[in-house]
C-alpha cells in the first residue's frame, strides 16, 4: 500500500491535492486555501530535536564561536557570487536533511559587487581579506555597479543631506533588499512550469508598443527566465532535479529553500525575507503524515534543518554597516499564523513547528519569526506564542487584523514590519528621514547644528530667545517640504540604478509579471521631534546659541507632557508629524516606476547612530544621545507603564504608515504575573488588547535587567541571548557596548 | 455614606477621592493585566509596608470621580480583554463613598472586571450592596495571631476575619494575600492556623498568594524620615516561600 502511494505521488506530485485553478496558472494562495488544514489545538504534539539535529547544530557551534571572535570566518573573495558561482557546500553532508549553502562552506561569505564594489572592498579589508584582482578589474573597468550609478546622478543637496544624516541609511551602496520572492512557487510548480509561464508573459508583450517601460520589462523577463535556469542548475549540483514539482514534504522544504538560497547567493539585500512558508509546507507534511510515510519527529527535523540553514545566511558587510544595524542582520523574516479571509485560521501544525525551533535549537535572532496576530487566532496558538515569547524574547507580533484588509491573507513581512502580498508586490526600500534633525534645521535655517554647514538652502533661522510654537511650526512645515522633496529624489535615483545594475533576477522571477510597487519612505526621531514640539508648546524653551548664532542648546522652563503616556496633548503631535510627513511625501511629483509612496516608523537599532549625529534637541535630549527606536516613546519618559505607552503608539494611524509602525516593549517576568501559566495568559491577553486597540507591531522582551548586565560582563555565558529591538531580534552579545547600554536604559517596565 | 448600587442610572453627586497614583498595567494585582488605583490614606502602620508614602491621605492628589474615571477610559477596551481594574492603596475602605462610586461606575460605563485590594479592617463602613460592584476581593491577612497582628500593624485582627466570613456568606470571590516576612510572619504554626481559617471559608477562596517580603520599600521610609525597623530582615528564599505555600496547598487551596 505504501509502495503504491509512493509511486503514485512520484508519477503525480500533486496526487491527493484538491484540484483547482492553481493547477493551470501560478496561484499559490489558491492552492493553500484548497488544501491546508487549520490547526486549533495546542503544542502538545510537538517533537523535540532528534539526536541528528542536535549533532548538526552543535557541530556549527565551534565555527560560530570562531566567527564571533574574528568578525568574519571566511570569504570567497576569488569570484563574484551568482546563483551558480559556487560549488555545492555542506555542513556535514551525510547528516543533513535539507542541503544548500551560499558558498562551498558554512559561514564562508560571498561577495556581490553589483550592489557596490566599494562596499565589498572595505568589507574585505576590514576583516583582513583581499579582493581577487580580476574581480576588481571587471567591476572597475568593464562593469558599472549600483553604487556608482547612484552617485552619477545625485544632486549636491542630496549629497549634503546624506552626509549630515538628515536623510540616512539609504541603500545606495549595497543591495536594497525587502523583496520577497514567492519561493513556494518552485516547490509547487517546479522550474519548468515557471519558465514556460515567464515565456508566455514575455510573448504576450510581443505586439505591445515598445516604450522604454515595455523594453525594460522584456529585458527583465528574459533575465528572470535565465535565473530560473540557473536555479535548476544550482539544485542539480546538490543532486536534485527541481524542474518538476516537489513530490513529498522533504522535497517541498528543499525546493522552497533552494529558491530562497538562490536569492541570497545573488543579492546582498539589507533584508532578505523568506515570506510565509510554514502553512504552505504543512500541506505537504500533512499529506505525508496521512500516508504514513513521515513521522512527527521527521517532520520537525526538516523544519529544524532548514532553520539551521536560515540561521547561517551571511553577507559580507562593513563594520560601520553592522554598527548601524546592530550585529550582522539578514532579516530572514518568516511570517506565521494570521487569519484567512474566509474566517478560518491560517495557523497549521507547521506554524507551531517553526516556533518550536526556538526550543529545539535554542533562541536566535534569525530567522526573524513574526507572528501575524489576530484576536481571532485559536487559543492554543496564542498561548504557545506567548510562551515562546516569554521564554526566548525572539519573536515579534504584528497585527493581522490591521493588515489583512489592506493586503489580503497571503502577505508576508519583509524586514521588520513591511507587509506585502507575496509574489504580487515589492517595495523600494527607502530607509528614513530624521525628523528630529529636520526640526533643528527649521530652527537654524537649514544649517547643520553639528557641522555648521548649510545643508538646506533658502531658509531663515528663528531668531527669538524663546521658541514660539507657531513660528517653529511654520518653519518646520517648510523644512519638511524640503526634506520630503530631497528624500524622494534620492530614492528615485537609487531605485532607478538598482534596477539597472543590481536587478533581483531570481526574486523577481518568483513574482507575477505585473506587480504593485511601493516606495517605502520612513521617519526617525519621531518621539524626539514630538516631545520637542510639546516642550515648545507647553513649557518655555530658551535657545542657547553659539558665537556663530547657531542654536546649539536649549533650556526648558517648566514641564511638558511627553509622548508615550497616553496623553493626547503630546500624542496628537506625534500623530500630526506622522500624517503630515506622509502627506508631504505623497505630494511629490514623481515616484520611480509609478511606485505608491508609503512610510514606516521604524529604526531597528540605528536609533543609536542617528542620535549620535543629532545635536541637542528642545526636548532636553543631549547631543549624541540615542533616539528611541521606531515609534517608541523616549527612554524613561513613558512613566505610566507598558499599557499607556502601547496606547500612545497605537494612536499613530496605520493609514499614514502603511510600511509599518514599530514598538519595542521590555518587561520583567514578575510584572507579567506570578506563575508561568499566568504570564502566558496575561501576555496573550495583552496582545489581544493591543491588537484590538489597533496597535500595529510589538516586540516583546521578557528578561531581568540583571541578566543583561551579567551578559555584558560575561558574553561567553550568553552566546544565544536574544533580544528584540524595533522589529528585529539580535544577539545581545554581538551589540556594541553603547548599544547594550541603550537597550538596558530603555524603559524597563517593572509594571506593564 | 451613600450607596451606588448597580443599576442606579442617576448621575452621581460630585464625589472626591484621594489618589496616591495609578498604574496603567500591572500583572500581579488581580487576574490579568490591571489598571490600578492606589488610594492614599491608611490607618495601618505595617512594619514591612512598601508604600509608606500612601499612609497620609493628604499626601495624595484630590480628584473628582469623573477625573478618576477619565484615567481608565482610554484603556477600557484593552482592559475588557486583558484584565480589569484594581483599587488598592493605601486602604481603599478609608474612602468608601468615592471608591464605591468609582467601582460602580466602572461597571456601569465599561462593564470591567473589578477587584478591591484591602485589609478589611473598615468593612463595616460598607454595605452588602456596596460590594455588588466588586467582582473580587483581594484580602490581605497580615497575621493569624491577634497579638502579633497588633504588633505588626498597630490594629486588631478580628475585623479582618469578620470581613472574610461576611464575604464568604455573600459568596464573593476572594484571593487571600499573605506577606511572608522572615522572623515576623514565617512561623509554621501561625501559617497553619491561617491556612485552616482560609480553608474554612469554603470555595469562595479562589487562591492564596504568598508574597515574599522585599526591601524595595526601604528607601521610601528613609525619604519620609520614618524609622524602618526591617532593614536587616532577609528576603525569604524560594524554599521558605514553598514551605509556606505547602500549608495552604495541604488544605486543598490553590496557592501561588
Amino acid at each position: 500500500m505504501e509502495a503504491l502511494t509512493r509511486s503514485a505521488v512520484a508519477a503525480d506530485p500533486w496526487h491527493g491535492f484538491a484540484t483547482g485553478d492553481w493547477q493551470a496558472s501560478v496561484d499559490v494562495r489558491g492552492f493553500i486555501q484548497l488544501n491546508y488544514t487549520p490547526y486549533l489545538g495546542d503544542a502538545s504534539f510537538l517533537a523535540s530535536a532528534t539526536e541528528r539535529t542536535k549533532r548538526l547544530w552543535d557541530s556549527l557551534g565551534e565555527l560560530l564561536l570562531e566567527e564571533r571572535a574574528r568578525g568574519v570566518l571566511d570569504v570567497a573573495s576569488d569570484r563574484a557570487s551568482s546563483i551558480t558561482a559556487h560549488d555545492a557546500g555542506y555542513i556535514d553532508q551525510h547528516n543533513e536533511v535539507i542541503v544548500g549553502l551560499q558558498t562551498d562552506a558554512p559561514l564562508k561569505r560571498a561577495i556581490m559587487p553589483n550592489g557596490g564594489l566599494r562596499m565589498v572592498e572595505s568589507g574585505l579589508a576590514a576583516y583582513g581579506f583581499k579582493l581577487d584582482p580580476m574581480v576588481k578589474e571587471i567591476w572597475s573597468k568593464y562593469r558599472k555597479d549600483h553604487n556608482q550609478g547612484v552617485f552619477d546622478v545625485y544632486t549636491p543637496e542630496i549629497l549634503a543631506a546624506r552626509k549630515s544624516a538628515v536623510i540616512t541609511g539609504l541603500p545606495d551602496a549595497y543591495g536594497r533588499g525587502r523583496i520577497i520572492g514567492d519561493y513556494r512557487r518552485v516547490a509547487l510548480y517546479g522550474t519548468d512550469f515557471l519558465r514556460s509561464d515567464r515565456q508566455k508573459q514575455f510573448h504576450a508583450l510581443d505586439s505591445a508598443v515598445f516604450t522604454e517601460e515595455i523594453l525594460r520589462l522584456r529585458e527583465e523577463l528574459s533575465e528572470q527566465f535565465r535565473a530560473l535556469d540557473e536555479l535548476r542548475e544550482m539544485a542539480a549540483k546538490y543532486g536534485f532535479d527541481i524542474s518538476r514539482p516537489a513530490a513529498n514534504a522533504r522535497e517541498a522544504v528543499q525546493w522552497t529553500y533552494f529558491a530562497y538560497l538562490a536569492a541570497v547567493k545573488e543579492q546582498n539585500g539589507a533584508a532578505m525575507s523568506l515570506g510565509r512558508i510554514s502553512t504552505f509546507l504543512d500541506i505537504y507534511i500533512q499529506r505525508d503524515l496521512d500516508a504514513g510515510i513521515l513521522s512527527e519527529a521527521e517532520a520537525q527535523e526538516m523544519i529544524d534543518d532548514v532553520v539551521i540553514k536560515l540561521r547561517i545566511v551571511r553577507f559580507l558587510r562593513t563594520p560601520e554597516y553592522d554598527q548601524l544595524f546592530s550585529g550582522d542582520p539578514t532579516w530572514v523574516t518568516e511570517s506565521i499564523g494570521g487569519m484567512g479571509e474566509d474566517g478560518r485560521t491560517l495557523v497549521s501544525k507547521s506554524s507551531f513547528r517553526f516556533l518550536n525551533t526556538l526550543y529545539n535549537l535554542g533562541p536566535a535572532p534569525e530567522p526573524n519569526l513574526t507572528v501575524l496576530w489576530s484576536t481571532e487566532l485559536p487559543r492554543g496558538f496564542k498561548d504557545f506564542c506567548a510562551k515562546v515569547s516569554i521564554d526566548t524574547s525572539a519573536i515579534q507580533f504584528e497585527n493581522d487584523d490591521l493588515m489583512r484588509p489592506h493586503w489580503g491573507d497571503d502577505y508576508g513581512i519583509a524586514c521588520c514590519v513591511s507587509a506585502m502580498r507575496i509574489g504580487k508586490q515589492m517595495q523600494f526600500f527607502g530607509a528614513r528621514a530624521n525628523l528630529a534633525k529636520a526640526l533643528l534645521y527649521a530652527i537654524n535655517g537649514g544649517v547643520d547644528e553639528k557641522s555648521g554647514v548649510q545643508v538646506a538652502k533658502g531658509f531663515d533661522p528663528i531668531k527669538g530667545e524663546i521658541l514660539d510654537y507657531d513660528e517653529v511650526m511654520a518653519h518646520f512645515d517648510k523644512m519638511m517640504d524640503w526634506l520630503a522633496a530631497t528624500y524622494v529624489k534620492a530614492l528615485n535615483c537609487i531605485h532607478f540604478m538598482h534596477d539597472k545594475y543590481a536587478y533581483e533576477r531570481i526574486e523577481m522571477a518568483l513574482h507575477d509579471r505585473d506587480i504593485l510597487r511601493t516606495m517605502a519612505c520612513g521617519i526617525a526621531g519621531l518621539s524626539v521631534a514630538a516631545d520637542s514640539l510639546s516642550a515648545i508648546k507647553f513649557a518655555k524653551v530658551h535657545v542657547i546659541r553659539n558665537e556663530a548664532g547657531l542654536a546649539v542648546d536649549f533650556k526648558i522652563d517648566g514641564e511638558y507632557p511627553a509622548y508615550g503616556n497616553n496623553d493626547d496633548r503630546a500624542d496628537s503631535i506625534a500623530v500630526w508629524l506622522t500624517t503630515t510627513f506622509m502627506d508631504k511625501i505623497k505630494a511629490q511629483p514623481a515616484f520611480y516606476r509609478n511606485a505608491t509612496p508609503t512610510q514606516s516608523v521604524l529604526t531597528i537599532t540605528s536609533n543609536v547612530v542617528y542620535g549620535k549625529k543629532t545635536g541637542n534637541t528642545p526636548d532636553g535630549r543631549r547631543a549624541g544621545a540615542p533616539f528611541a527606536p521606531g515609534a517608541n516613546p523616549m527612554n524613561g519618559r513613558d512613566v505610566k507603564g507598558f499599557v499607556a505607552a502601547g496606547a500612545s503608539v497605537a494612536k499613530l494611524p496605520y493609514e499614514s504608515a502603511l510600511d509599518g509602525i514599530s514598538w519595542t516593549a521590555s518587561a520583567t517576568p514578575d510584572s507579567l504575573g506570578h506563575t508561568a501559566e499566568e504570564r502566558i495568559t496575561n501576555l496573550a491577553n495583552c496582545l489581544d488588547g493591543f491588537a484590538a486597540a489597533n496597535g500595529f507591531h510589538v516586540n516583546v522582551n521578557v528578561f531581568k535587567r540583571e541578566t543583561l548586565l551579567d551578559a555584558m560582563d560575561h558574553p561567553e555565558l550568553y552566546p544565544q541571548l536574544t533580544i528584540r529591538v524595533s522589529g528585529y531580534a539580535v544577539n545581545f552579545v554581538k551589540l556594541t557596548r553603547e548599544q547594550q547600554l541603550d537597550v538596558i536604559n530603555r524603559t524597563f517596565h517593572a509594571t506593564m | 455614606m451613600t450607596d451606588h448600587p448597580i443599576g442606579d442610572t442617576s448621575v452621581p453627586a460630585p464625589v472626591f477621592g484621594y489618589l496616591h497614583s495609578t498604574e496603567s498595567g500591572a500583572g500581579v494585582d488581580g487576574p490579568g493585566m490591571r489598571f490600578v488605583f492606589f488610594t492614599s490614606g491608611c490607618q495601618f502602620r505595617c512594619l514591612y509596608c512598601h508604600n509608606p508614602d500612601t499612609w497620609n491621605r493628604n499626601h495624595g492628589r484630590k480628584v473628582t470621580l469623573d477625573e478618576a474615571l477619565a484615567e481608565v477610559a482610554p484603556y477600557a477596551k484593552f482592559l475588557k480583554i486583558a484584565g480589569g481594574v484594581t483599587v488598592s492603596g493605601g486602604e481603599p475602605l478609608m474612602q468608601p463613598e468615592f471608591v464605591g462610586a468609582l467601582l460602580s461606575q466602572l461597571k456601569q460605563r465599561h462593564n470591567l472586571h473589578t477587584a478591591l485590594d484591602t485589609q478589611g479592617f473598615l468593612h463595616q463602613n460598607i454595605s452588602d450592596e456596596w460590594l455588588d460592584a466588586v467582582d473580587l476581593v483581594m484580602l490581605d491577612i497580615k497575621h493569624s495571631s491577634p497579638e502579633r497582628y497588633l504588633a505588626l500593624t498597630g490594629q486588631a485582627l478580628q475585623p479582618t476575619l469578620d470581613f472574610a466570613r461576611r464575604l464568604a456568606r455573600l459568596g464573593k470571590k476572594i484571593w487571600i494575600r499573605y506577606v511572608l516576612v522572615p522572623g515576623l510572619s514565617d512561623d509554621d504554626s501561625d501559617i497553619e492556623r491561617l491556612a485552616e481559617f482560609v480553608a474554612s471559608l469554603g470555595p469562595v477562596v479562589e487562591r492564596v498568594e504568598i508574597l515574599p517580603f522585599h526591601q524595595m520599600g526601604a528607601d521610601k521610609w528613609k525619604q519620609l524620615g520614618l524609622d524602618y525597623t526591617l532593614s536587616q530582615t532577609p528576603v525569604p528564599d524560594a524554599g521558605q516561600v514553598e514551605r509556606a505555600q505547602q500549608f495552604f496547598a495541604a488544605k486543598g487551596l490553590l496557592v501561588t
